[in-house]
């Protein structure tokens, strides 16, 4: 967990990959889950802010 | 003979074709060979890509080219994502997609383990197992209309047989909830042989050697299946996740044929309600901010599935 932080902090490729990933899982389960409308609303802006923060981070030092 | 015929053909070349050739740099001649693809895929990929971006701003409706094209902001965005029944043709992907993923991903990697073992006719039940997905989609939903037909279908007729239930008493692709299953099946028949495939490639890929080695060890057949084959298919079956869950994330076709997206909407993909929108509604605006919407999720989850691939491979 120290090193996940550390990862963060000295914007390390893994650790941001890491939130990005989870980002983009998260917004993809609120587009297609069937148990609230407003997840499903907010579902795109959160897998676009993790796609492009993917795009970025995958740019940062090992 | 040879080298006066080579020095004839330098002394017969024109001098400024000569000059010519010299003059284009290595990497010169290697854009020149780069760029009619570049110029094909900027104009037939990454072009249309960035118009729908701009449409999807827009109030554009293709039928009325002469109407005046508004900025609307985020508006359509804002209309996808607060449509009940977009958000219902979401949850029907969604469950065809990880339906047919899971059910592939299993009965191909079990085919593909039979397979492996060398028996009698191993070839020609390759080649039987693989006949599916060679035919025209449009034809396996066709075909299978017939075989779902509650009083002439073969699958009904096989299922009564074997439940002992009353073949018309049940319509697969007339049924609210047996619909989503009935596209289930048929692209499970049609495709886990692609998935079986793949799996055989991996499967043939492991060195026999290791497997001698872990005789040696007396690991048993159970402990070699989960630390030798697993983990070493292990990229082989992403790889196939990957290709099949793109592939279903923008099934069209098959359904069209089988159910055209009924009984109501309730198989309607995203894919089927997508083209309703743009080219029975010429909604081109608002279905542009939908395929932008479906193109980030596709890429997104692509991102992070290569990513977790390339760790499996290092691994």
């Amino acid at each position: 967990m120290t090193e996940f932080i550390k990862g963060l902090r000295g914007f390390r490729r893994g650790a941001w990959e890491m939130v990005a990933s989870i980002l983009i899982a998260l917004g993809v389960f609120m587009l297609m889950q069937p148990f609230a409308l407003s997840l499903y609303s907010a579902s795109f802006i959160v897998t676009l802010v993790g796609t492009v923060m993917f795009i970025i981070v995958s740019h940062f030092p090992e | 003979m040879l080298d006066s015929s080579a020095d004839r053909a330098v002394g017969e070349t024109s001098p400024v074709v000569s000059k010519r050739s010299q003059g284009l740099s290595d990497r010169a001649i290697a854009w020149l060979f780069v760029a009619p693809s570049i110029f094909l895929l900027l104009a037939v990929n990454i072009f249309p890509l960035i118009w729908t971006v701009r449409l999807s701003f827009t109030n554009f409706r293709v039928n009325r080219p002469n109407a005046e094209v508004q900025f609307v902001g985020l508006k359509n965005y804002i209309s996808v994502l607060t449509d009940g029944d977009i958000w219902q043709t979401m949850q029907a992907t969604a469950h065809f997609l990880i339906w047919t993923i899971v059910l592939q991903v299993l009965i191909g990697f079990a085919l593909a383990y039979l397979i492996n073992k060398k028996f009698r006719g191993n070839d020609l039940w390759t080649t039987v197992i693989v006949l599916p997905m060679m035919l025209s989609p449009a034809v396996v939903g066709n075909f299978w209309t017939f075989l779902y037909q509650p009083q002439i279908g073969l699958f009904n007729y096989a299922v009564g047989y074997l439940t002992g239930t009353d073949p018309s008493a049940f319509s697969m692709i007339g049924d609210v909830s047996l619909a989503p299953w009935a596209i289930v099946i048929v692209d499970t028949w049609m495709w886990t042989p692609f998935v079986m495939l793949i799996c055989l490639a991996g499967l043939r890929s492991i060195p026999s050697s290791i497997y001698e080695a872990a005789e040696c060890d007396r690991a048993s057949k159970w402990r070699q299946f989960w630390t030798i084959t697993i983990p070493m298919v292990l990229p082989f079956l992403m790889l196939a996740v990957l290709f099949r869950g793109i592939e279903n994330f923008k099934m069209f076709d098959l359904v069209v044929q089988l159910t055209g997206g009924g009984p109501g909407s309730i198989t309607e993909l995203t894919s089927i309600n997508l083209k309703r929108e743009a080219f029975e509604k010429w909604r081109t605006g608002y279905a542009s901010a939908y395929a932008v919407i479906l193109f980030v999720t596709v890429f997104g989850l692509a991102s992070i599935y290569v990513k977790a691939l390339n760790k499996v491979k290092q691994r």
